[in-house]
């Protein structure tokens, strides 16, 4: 037992890894053997997974907890190092409760070639909790490199009719990114040694030689000249901005959603975008301090364009997949705005929000894909009055559109709720003009819930449709029991996430906690 | 300087000459024996034996034949490579030879010369050893390349190949002939040392240099000196054009480095421009000539000239890790192209060239294992963890901005992007596509080990570095 709580992370990063290998010894006629142990491997990292949650130190959640750290590359300083803080938990236990909701979704979505289907579903899910867990730059980069080539098969060989297109968009905007990202990485790989040099408390804690290790860059973060900060600040966010997605960089998403099969979609929206927002909030952030706030405005006003935009976008979708697509980028939108608003509620909502986007968009892929596998058309016009024959899929439904809506008792509330007294805090007008993204939101999500569900059924081909199995409606309860968790009772959620967030924010704005002045006033002051 | 030649200097020439003594053998061999692939064998344990006295050389530097030539790290490190190039090469020919019907025993016995001038190359430090080993690599390799006699292709490659070779040859003894003139001695330790006493500027000086560059980018083929690159790869056998992108092209930049970090080094602040402006083209053109290509050979014939453009970048940053990175990314190189060129070849069968995109059409479906393996290797060309080439790319990047060089590692960074692009041409053709050809490979016991060693060190390379890269370091640290 010990050694299991001593190496849960690496055993749950590479849990996959081992039913990956048995998965190949399949033979590829065994369809039903082969879901099964895909579904019984997803489902017990899930389960191995739990224990986080009762194991993970929650007075202590700023530090950082598991963790391990054995010398992989010697020459280089990279380590192999690993470890959590409230932050990382949730979203390390969003990945593995998402992994096998979409496995589970596949079990009848997938026909052919199966077997290399779940084989890419699992490196995948290794490379994304390898990403939350990293402590050490080069070994983010290699799990954040790693899950690009699962995700382009999936994308590539089950896609849509355009899945090609798609998957080579989705591959080359996300590698462009990660090597300007790699680029950065390699600045402060070689600018940490000399700073460490000058302050011993630094040179004590981690040493002066050169290092991946996230602690020791975070510890120099304030040292480093606003000059430097600034440009690697740029290649990070290239990198991130493109993952999760930020206006201008989001084209690749819809292609991408709309082309991907359901499973590949609800991670693509409910874990792999959470990897862009991770990365501000781990790295950019804390190790940028200086860089982040110059950057502020830049960031605030992409942040609303995409929130106002994707919204308006989404409204005119006539494809249902496109549609949760855009609204994707309008909620990634909010996350983005509440992280640079850069002060405890507003990061506090940002993560949150990050949860609430990965289960409730998450669902509602979940739920389109429901209704495609029945019907092959994803086309609102195809559909209305489907609430008539199908009326516990309307209730689901239901729920995940208000929670993406943000109603009160659901966790979409929650999130948008905190982001936005985040951002009243420090402007008025961030969050006048972003709370109209909520009804631009209510609006296209309610205006599909009404064309689609209500009135009477007019398409003949609607008329016998299935309600949703017990299969299906196994891979949403859990999400719907979240979204009331959330919604109902946050504060262990806030609970895990005040002591980083605060810690962040400590680093960004140092004088916040001792009566801060508005950031506007702040950044004027401290533009060195 | 002492007496010219001592009896240990024999022993510093050890594995030269025994590849010598074999390549002998295997021509008198070729007369005795009828089964040809039995003289890849014999090759083969050649290549072994020579490994096996340059293992004896790997801890000790000493020069010899007063100082013509030296044993140290870094022509140790070389050697090795091209005996791994050369040995890979090999086995993946005896089988592709019958296929073409030209299994003749020169062919080994060229290979081995070949192999032998590229030693001469990797361990001169004196402009005349240089040129005979230059000569003695080229030469060969221009026959070798012309080997499918009855192949118009690969005779009008040869003939490509040599009078370009001949040409670039000539452009650089004629920069030799000025850094003589200028120095009066053909070492590189003296030319250096005559070189710095001059002006700066100096017109001849850097006459020499540039003359002296131009022959050296086309033996590595960088743009603007490529074009013989993708006739030669395209019609050379395929096993040879294995070779030449892996072994021919790691030793002109064993002898670049010698130059370039030695000889012409007090002129480093004018090359490094010359440098840095043919580093973005080649990287730039390469990549986007690769896009168009629908040959396989040609595509990677344009890779291949793009990955020259990369490797450029660790002369430029000219620090120790710029320079660990040049034979650290031609070991990993060598592994990965010896790699993908195997798949290549087991796609030529009989009646079949096998060399156009679309015939990799659904190889996934009919051959699972040939797939993913090319999968890997072209995942480790494109730079993508956790693979060898990874590593490659990611020390060349780091020595760019190290040295601050941040313009070039941004443009080279977006060149790895944009080769995903055609790389994955490949894959797209291979996983997505459905079977064009119903025939199967064709596989050797040796094409199997080339493929299994080039797969072993590709993924080993890739996840635990660390020996390697101890080993380019000490190489590298020649120049220092």
């Amino acid at each position: 037992m010990q050694f299991f709580q001593q190496h849960i992370l690496s055993i749950l990063v590479f849990w996959p890894l081992v039913g990956v290998f048995v998965l190949v010894f399949l033979k590829k006629e065994d369809a039903s053997l082969i879901k099964w142990w895909s579904n019984f491997v997803m489902i017990a990292g899930f389960l191995l997974s739990v224990p986080l949650w009762f194991w993970f130190n929650f007075d202590n959640a700023d530090q950082m907890q598991f963790v391990e750290s054995v010398p992989w590359i010697q020459t280089l300083g990279a380590n192999y190092h690993v470890g959590i803080d409230g932050i990382s938990l949730l979203l390390v236990l969003l990945t593995t409760l998402l992994g096998p909701l979409a496995v589970l979704s596949s079990w009848d979505a997938i026909e052919n070639r199966l077997k290399e289907f779940y084989v890419f579903m699992m490196l995948l899910q290794t490379g994304m909790l390898g990403v939350f867990i990293s402590l050490d730059f080069f070994l983010f980069y290699v799990f954040w490199e790693v899950m690009l080539v699962p995700m382009y098969f999936i994308i590539g060989v089950w896609g849509g009719p355009r899945k090609l297109y798609a998957a080579i968009k989705f591959f080359l905007y996300t590698l462009v990114g990660s090597v300007l990202l790699l680029l950065g990485i390699l600045a402060l790989y070689f600018t940490y040694p000399s700073i460490a040099a000058q302050h011993p408390e630094i040179a004590q804690a981690f040493g002066t030689s050169y290092t991946f290790d996230v602690l020791a860059f975070q510890a120099i973060g304030s040292y480093l000249p606003f000059n430097f900060q600034y440009w690697v600040f740029l290649a990070l966010f290239v990198g991130f901005a493109i993952k999760v997605p930020m206006f201008p960089f989001h084209t690749w998403l819809p292609d991408a959603h709309v082309e991907a099969p359901t499973a590949g979609s609800v991670i693509l929206a409910a874990v792999l975008l959470k990897m862009g927002t991770y990365g501000f909030l781990r790295f950019s952030l804390p190790i940028l301090p200086d860089g982040t706030k110059y950057f502020v405005p830049l960031m605030i006003g992409l942040s609303i364009v995409a929130i106002i935009y994707g919204a308006l976008v989404a409204m005119m979708q006539p494809d249902m997949k496109k549609l949760v697509a855009y609204s994707s980028v309008s909620h990634m939108g909010f996350v983005t705005l509440g992280m640079f608003a850069l002060n405890p509620n507003g990061l506090n909502g940002s993560v949150i929000q990050q949860i609430n986007h990965g289960i409730s968009t998450g669902a509602l892929f979940l739920i389109v894909g429901i209704i495609y596998e029945r019907r092959h058309t994803r086309e609102i016009s195809q559909f209305g009055g489907l609430s008539n024959v199908m009326p516990i899929y309307a209730i689901v439904f239901l729920i995940m559109t208000l929670s993406s809506i943000g109603l009160p008792l659901l966790n979409g509330f929650i999130g948008e709720f905190t982001i936005m007294m985040g951002a009243l805090q420090e402007n008025l007008w961030w969050a006048v003009v972003g709370g109209s993204g909520i009804v631009l939101g209510a609006a296209y999500m309610l205006w599909l819930y009404q064309r689609t569900m209500f009135g009477k059924i007019e398409n003949p081909s609607n008329e016998k449709l299935l309600d949703m199995n017990l299969r299906e409606l196994a891979t949403l309860v859990p999400l719907i029991i979240m979204a009331f968790w959330i919604g109902l009772y946050p504060a262990p959620f806030f609970k895990a996430l005040d002591k980083p967030v605060n810690k962040i924010v400590a680093k960004v704005r140092p004088d916040y906690f001792q009566g801060a002045p508005r950031l506007a006033a702040e950044r004027e002051g401290d533009r060195r | 300087m002492g007496q010219f030649f001592q009896m240990q200097d024999l022993g510093a020439i050890a594995p030269e000459l025994e590849l010598v003594a074999f390549g002998m053998v295997l021509l008198l061999a070729d007369l005795l024996i009828e089964e040809k692939r039995k003289l890849g064998i014999i090759a083969l344990i050649g290549i072994a034996f020579s490994g096996f006295f340059l293992f004896r050389l790997r801890a000790i530097e000493f020069p010899a034949y007063g100082g013509a030539m030296v044993v140290d790290h870094f022509s140790t490190f070389f050697k090795l490579v091209f005996l791994i190039g050369a040995g890979l090469s090999i086995a993946i020919s005896l089988k592709y030879l019958d296929i073409e019907r030209e299994n003749h025993g020169e062919y080994y016995a060229l290979i081995l010369f070949s192999t032998m001038g590229m030693m001469f190359m990797a361990g001169a430090v004196d402009l005349v050893t240089l040129y005979i080993g230059l000569e003695t690599m080229a030469i060969s390799t221009y026959v070798l390349v012309g080997f499918l006699r009855s192949n118009q292709r690969s005779n009008e490659a040869s003939m490509k190949y040599f009078l370009l070779g001949a040409f670039s040859s000539g452009i650089l003894l004629y920069g030799m002939s000025l850094l003589y003139g200028l120095s009066g001695s053909t070492r590189f330790s003296n030319i250096a040392a005559a070189l710095a006493q001059r002006p700066e500027s100096d017109p001849i000086s850097l006459l020499a240099m540039i003359t002296l560059s131009a022959g050296l980018f086309f033996k590595i083929a960088a743009v603007p000196f490529h074009q013989w690159t993708p006739d030669a790869y395209e019609g050379a056998p395929t096993s040879i054009t294995a070779f030449m992108s892996v072994a021919v092209k790691a030793a002109s930049f064993a002898m670049m480095v010698r130059i370039f970090m030695v000889a012409v080094y007090p002129l480093r602040l004018h090359w490094v421009a010359i440098m840095g402006a043919v580093s973005v083209l080649t990287m730039t053109v390469g990549n986007i000539a690769a896009i168009t290509q629908s040959n396989l050979k040609r595509l990677l014939a344009y890779s291949s000239i793009s990955h020259a453009g990369y490797i450029l970048i660790g002369f430029i940053a000219g620090n120790e890790t710029g320079l660990t990175a040049v034979p650290l990314y031609l070991l990993i190189y060598t592994f990965t192209n010896i790699g993908v060129w195997s798949i290549v070849v087991a796609l030529r069968r009989k009646g079949i060239i096998g060399e156009h995109i679309d015939e990799m059409g659904g190889l996934y479906f009919r051959h699972p294992a040939a797939a993913v393996l090319m999968l890997i290797f072209l995942l480790s060309l494109a730079g993508i963890p956790p693979t060898a080439g990874f590593i490659a790319k990611y020390y060349l990047f780091a020595a760019a901005i190290e040295t601050g060089h941040n313009l070039l590692a941004v443009i080279a960074v977006l060149n790895a992007a944009i080769s995903i692009y055609f790389y994955f041409r490949i894959v797209v053709a291979m996983f997505m596509r459905d079977a064009t050809e119903k025939t199967g490979l064709t596989y050797s016991p040796g094409l199997v080990t080339a493929l299994g060693v080039a797969l072993v060190f590709t993924v080993w390379i890739g996840i635990y570095p660390d020996p390697f890269i101890a080993m380019a370091r000490q190489a590298a640290l020649m120049a220092f």
